[in-house]
């Protein structure tokens, strides 16, 4: 299979914050989330994908070509929506369809015509009188009807209400149904992407802190209750990203939980009561307090 | 056009267990009999908007529990040996593993465990 994206060793500084060494990959026909606080780099990441931003070292490679010299080539096949996305505001929706596809000869009429309906944008209004969700939702639609092989999309539900929101993502899902079609995207929610995504990439202060398939992350973590008396510090481990006493009871957060997780904690002297999954957002969480503590 | 699962995010159980406990339910309905060829992976992943690598593990696992039959180059279909009843007999054991724990945290011996049963039905019978 080959990668649709790969980053190696990039990093980029400014006066306050740096993008600190990242490695991404996305294979071809897989769908990827890019979760993290604002401010965590993952726009910076985003544009130097595009080649909106040169990195100060290291390589970027998107469909086959090297960014950025080839970011045209590259661009061709690529749809790439953000929130800074402007469009003319005294032109309406079909203008801006005609428009786009004097461009991309991919552009598929019918499918576009199909969007406009689904996320209820009038046609032939200025774009002036869209509200914000109708704005967002339009620059997804001019991106989608091109049927671009790889989206990368920067937070391309923020802002929106919840019903807008699930029409967006009811869109992506098109996506799944092609294997040579790929996505990345970013949110700070990761509500928002652990649905679709088949692998996703923390990010924070600038640096990947996992990047993994999604079933091996909810595998791994596990929240462990145990009963016992013990100090913190004799259970200091890699895999330890939280302990919190209340009581009798002891709460852990453990990575690269497996069947021998429980007999180290019962030869540590503790009780196991209770072992629970843990959410995407709880293993999120638990990644950028581990990050904090090392 | 494939027909979507019915997932819930209010669901505290894993996505990919969802989708195998519909499938089964499907299976023992009848709905889909011996030998029906399954939706693709990606066709399901985007019926029910959920992601590729999801579905995937579940038709694994039901592969494993011998539900499905995967043929190279062919898809999953149903095995033929997934007999509607051996589902149901899986399925009506996981509700009695549950009674067995229940009765075990209750302190209800084995025989005092069959009267409350017995009584039970007979409740049920005059209804």
């Amino acid at each position: 299979m080959t990668d649709v994206i790969q980053m190696r060793g990039v990093a980029k500084s400014y006066q306050n914050f740096q993008l600190d060494h990242i490695d991404l990959t996305l294979p071809a026909g897989e769908i990827m989330g890019l979760v993290g606080v604002n401010g965590a780099g993952k726009s910076t990441t985003l544009r130097i994908l595009m080649g909106l931003i040169a990195p100060d070292s290291g390589s970027v490679n998107v469909l086959g070509h090297s960014l950025p010299e080839q970011q045209v080539e590259a661009k061709r096949d690529v749809g790439f929506a953000s929130e800074d996305m402007r469009l003319y505001k005294h032109k309406n929706l079909a203008w801006h369809m005609n428009f786009v596809q004097s461009f991309f000869p991919s552009w598929d009429n019918r499918y576009a015509q199909h969007l406009a309906q689904k996320f209820g944008l009038p046609l032939d209004q200025n774009l002036k009188g869209f509200s914000h969700g109708q704005r967002v939702k339009a620059a997804l639609l001019l991106l989608l009807a091109r049927r671009p092989g790889l989206l990368i999309l920067d937070e391309p539900t923020t802002g929106l209400d919840p019903v807008a929101r699930s029409e967006v993502l009811e869109e992506l899902a098109e996506v799944l149904e092609n294997e040579n079609r790929s996505v990345l995207f970013s949110s700070h929610n990761t509500h928002d992407v652990e649905q679709l995504s088949d692998s996703i990439t923390f990010l924070h202060d600038g640096r990947v802190l996992a990047s993994e398939d999604i079933e091996s992350f909810l595998e791994k973590w596990r929240c462990v209750r145990c009963k016992g008396d013990i100090d913190p510090q004799a259970l200091q481990s890699s895999n330890l990203a939280e302990f919190r006493r209340s009581g009798s009871l002891i709460n852990l957060k453990l990575d690269n939980y497996n069947d021998s997780t429980a007999a180290w904690l019962q030869s540590k002297g503790l009780e196991v009561v209770e072992v629970l999954r843990m959410t995407l957002e709880e293993i999120f969480i638990a990644n950028v307090k581990r990050g904090r503590a090392q | 056009m494939v027909e979507g699962l019915f997932l819930s995010q209010a669901d505290s159980r894993p996505m990919y267990l969802q989708i195998m406990e519909q499938i089964k339910l499907k299976v023992v309905a009848g709905d889909w009999p011996p030998g029906f060829a399954l939706p693709s992976i990606r066709e399901l992943a985007a019926a029910t908007k959920v992601s590729v690598i999801t579905v995937k593990r579940a038709y694994r696992e039901l592969e494993s529990e011998g539900v499905v039959v995967t043929r190279q180059g062919r898809g999953s279909f149903v095995a033929e040996s997934a007999g509607q009843a051996e589902l149901r007999d899986t399925e009506l054991n996981r509700y009695l593993v549950q009674l067995l724990d229940a009765a075990d945290r209750l302190g209800l011996s084995a025989d005092e465990l069959m009267l409350c049963l017995e009584a039970a039905l007979e409740e049920r019978g005059k209804q």
